[in-house]
């Protein structure tokens, strides 16, 4: 190809080659980094929760006034919320759900009152029916008994003294990968596992270490407050929730039903700043790339206009219309390269720069750079391609008219 | 000369559709990208209370475990326990002080058609409504003679008296609250801020809440927060252990109305601290901050990482849509050097050609600008759609649009400098012969 006569032509036009270069090199860095936070959002929205999503919704009960017994509306709403129709199993819990962004947590240890806990974990207090409940996968030792189950608040703390735990905090507990049967302690209470289910995610979608959590078998109500988890037989979802709010709200009427929300609704809720996010910067690309490619289709007509006598010379000396065509995709490739290494450079400060200043930034992976590389050649060359091929189309005979 | 060089610009624009509507483009959308994000940013990280903002001050005591501090970089945490809150408000030796926790309770209605609903409150000291400066519709807040009484009273939110009394003067009368009567005292009118500054930890862009009540009452009735809880043991059964815990759910604020108040208050403090260590408490190093308004919204980066990639990213998107511009109308100036010719052997001085391309270039600008600001309406609307929560960040104000206009300006006779330089560079005889 015809490199000298290009760099020659190229020479005498330096700013506007300069000008593009630069607006590719921009382009790249913005691109790549942008890219890249949207490829860790979309990762971090679709980790699995653990538990069945697509049928399960959680609902709250609030009740007032001095005749309000909270054990005895637990005990009838679960009674009555189990027989429903449509409705595979009840659980009552903390108000804890995965992605539910509240919740308890605390340290566990391997030692009575040990100075740091060996992992965070959230504390999921439940009942037997909980497992069923959330759609949890049982993959070792038992679930809680009935008997098991202890009614907790404020005045009256006690729990049986088991738990079922997550694989991932079983292993890092006990990396042998034996849990069932181990001691772990709540500060000095020791706690025996009987149970490991495959996944539970704390309500924290935030949280370090986001698979530990644990479940106690406790109902627990500080005050008149309790929240029940919910899980429909397949499709039945939205019907049933509508049952259980009517039924709930006229089985007692000293209580307020509450927040009732899908698990799907809350994973929404949950990652709403990060889908804003993604679609923010995706937008921010989708214009940046248009505005790039205008601007590559505004000079390159320039161009064109410019030279149409010498195209037209070109063209009488017998140069055919596939070389013009050429030597305006190949000018362009060799302006969108020498962008594209700048911008490799710019990339990379722009990633360092965002290391620095924001909290939770990785380090770009490199692979960004050549997908970045192959988009902007090919828009470079999509671009070029009208003005060139207009350019193809001036015919020999220009070169012989004054302009 | 002015107005002739505006004529003369809007027929160069008009002479080149395409090319002129690209360049406009390009400024609107550089100037919507980075305004939007700007205003947001602006917003969220802009003093709620310039005023007094300095006066406010965030208690912080760490009376964590010796083991393990409460923040990962060693901070104290962000509230205080139930028994320095009070031992504070029982000393008095600010200004003006209170302490203040969140709390979710039902209302009900006399109105027996209107079913009892649960609503967000908050209960504070007196010395609130005074602090943060909400302004009443009716009636006032309640003094240190109620706080001590532990009374029965009741500030009411706008929207709160609306739906309880439709709107009329309630003063006076009662609202049933989880059980307990309590008499109203005043009703607040709109009060909305952008940045729930004076309790960042449940909730930074939350609404303000639906009704406030003593805080010694709240006491009274075991009423525990309804937002965030930390505690670094078990605080064993029962209320009253419960509230002798290290558990920490509630905020405290002072007023200090000079520097040196605040410094008298700072060593009170630090005498405080010493003094329970001597009990066997406060455990860690004496670590007590007093941060004001401002200071405290940095701590809690308020303004979230999001929002300064965003606008970080803004930014540099308008600096490519400049880049653009500044390509396009250098090919459009070099295109007119024919015309600049002729004029300059008319005997037009380099700075009048100067200033009529100029012009030109400030005409994009500020068609761009106004197309801009459309498109940040547009933007901030979206975003709005995006983030529920951002609905008090996210809208123009007289500022920003003044700024846009003049970035927009600004930036389009930036990127005219050097095209409209190099056209001045034309000398007449060489472009009047190739002609």
């Amino acid at each position: 190809m015809e490199f000298r006569p290009i760099l020659s032509a190229l020479m005498r036009s330096k700013v506007a080659m300069i000008l593009i270069g630069l607006q590719v090199a921009l382009t790249l860095a913005i691109m790549c980094n942008a890219l890249f936070i949207i490829n860790q959002r979309l990762e971090r929205m679709h980790r699995p929760s653990g538990m069945n999503e697509t049928d399960t919704f959680i609902v709250g009960s609030y009740g007032f006034g001095s005749g309000f017994n909270v054990q005895t509306t637990v005990d009838a709403d679960l009674a009555m919320l189990r027989n429903l129709p449509g409705v595979v199993d009840v659980a009552m819990t903390n108000g804890m759900v995965p992605m539910g962004q509240s919740g308890w947590g605390s340290g566990v240890g391997l030692q009575p009152n040990q100075k740091q806990a060996t992992a965070r974990t959230a504390y999921y207090m439940v009942d037997d029916h909980a497992i069923n409940a959330y759609g949890l996968k049982l993959v070792a030792g038992r679930n809680f008994k009935p008997e098991e189950i202890s009614f907790m608040t404020m005045n009256n703390r006690k729990t049986s003294p088991v738990a079922i735990i997550t694989q991932a905090l079983a292993l890092k507990l006990f990396p042998d990968g034996n849990a069932i049967g181990k001691q772990i302690y709540d500060e000095n209470e020791p706690f025996t596992i009987i149970g490991v289910v495959d996944a539970l995610e704390k309500p924290w979608v935030d949280a370090e270490d986001v698979e530990y959590s644990v479940m106690w078998p406790t109902h627990l109500a500080y005050g008149n407050g309790s929240t029940y988890l919910i899980r429909a037989e397949p499709g039945r979802r939205d019907e049933v929730m509508k049952v259980v709010e009517a039924k709930l709200g006229e089985s007692n009427q000293s209580r307020i039903v509450r927040s009732m929300r899908s698990i799907e609704k809350v994973r929404a809720q949950a990652y709403a700043n990060d889908r804003a996010m993604a679609i923010i910067l995706g937008s921010v690309i989708a214009a940046l790339l248009t505005i790039t490619a205008l601007g590559i289709v505004g000079m390159a007509s320039f161009w064109v206009a410019q030279r149409t006598k010498q195209i037209g010379t070109r063209r009488a000396l017998g140069a055919t219309r596939g070389s013009i065509l050429r030597y305006f995709q190949t000018e362009n490739f060799v302006i969108t390269t020498c962008g594209l290494l700048l911008g490799g450079l710019l990339t990379y400060a722009l990633s360092l720069w965002l290391l620095t200043h924001v909290d939770g930034a990785k380090l770009l992976p490199w692979y960004y750079v050549p997908i970045g590389f192959a988009c902007l050649w090919l828009l470079g060359q999509l671009a070029v391609l009208g003005p060139a091929t207009r350019a193809s189309r001036v015919p020999p005979a220009v070169a012989t008219r004054s302009v | 000369m002015f107005s002739y060089y505006l004529q003369l610009g809007l027929r160069s624009l008009r002479r080149n559709p395409i090319l002129t509507a690209l360049m406009v483009l390009g400024i609107a959308l550089g100037i919507a990208a980075s305004m939007t994000t700007l205003t947001v940013l602006h917003l969220m990280g802009s003093d709620p209370i310039p005023w007094k903002s300095s006066k406010l001050l965030h208690v912080q005591l760490d009376n964590w475990d010796i083991n393990q501090p409460y923040g990962d970089d060693g901070s104290p945490p962000d509230q205080v326990s139930y028994r320095d809150a009070t031992a504070l408000m029982q000393a008095g030796k600010a200004d003006k002080q209170t302490a203040i926790f969140k709390l979710a309770l039902p209302i009900q209605p006399e109105n027996p058609e209107v079913k009892p609903f649960l609503t967000v409150g908050r209960v504070a000291y007196g010395d609130f409504f005074s602090m943060f400066e909400p302004r009443f519709k009716y009636g006032q807040g309640w003094g240190k003679a109620e706080d001590d009484a532990h009374a029965r009273v009741v500030v009411l939110s706008r929207e709160t008296n609306e739906k309880l009394f439709g709107g009329a003067d309630s003063t006076g009368k009662t609202v049933r609250i989880d059980g307990n009567d309590y008499r109203v005292s005043g009703v607040l009118d709109d009060w909305t801020l952008r940045v729930k500054y004076y309790d960042l930890t449940n909730g930074s862009l939350d609404d303000t809440e639906a009704f406030f009540i003593p805080f010694t009452t709240g006491i009274d009735l075991k009423q525990r927060s309804s937002g965030n809880n930390s505690c670094f043991k078990e605080s064993g059964p029962g209320w009253d252990a419960y509230l002798a815990s290290e558990c920490v759910w509630m905020q405290v604020w002072v007023q200090l109305d000079s520097p040196a108040r605040k410094a008298e208050y700072k060593s009170f403090l630090d005498s405080y601290v010493n003094e329970q260590k001597k009990l066997g408490r406060f455990a860690r190093p004496l670590d007590n901050r007093l941060l004001d308004v401002n200071q405290w919204m940095a701590d809690q980066k308020v303004v979230s990482g999001d929002v300064k990639v965003q606008a970080g990213l803004g930014f540099a998107f308008l600096l490519v849509c400049l880049v653009n511009t500044i390509g396009l109308l250098l090919a459009k100036f070099t295109r007119k050097a024919g015309e600049v010719g002729l004029r300059r052997a008319l005997g037009a001085s380099r700075r009048q050609v100067f200033a009529q391309f100029l012009v030109e270039s400030g005409v994009v600008g500020l068609s761009g600008g106004f197309i801009g600001l459309l498109l940040t309406g547009l933007g901030l609307y979206a975003v709005r759609a995006l983030y529920t929560d951002y609905k008090t960040v996210a809208h123009l104000d007289w500022s920003m649009v003044a700024t846009t206009i003049l970035l927009a300006i600004t930036a389009a006779v930036l990127a005219g400098l050097y095209p409209t330089w190099r056209a001045c560079q034309v000398a007449p005889a060489a472009q009047l012969k190739t002609q």
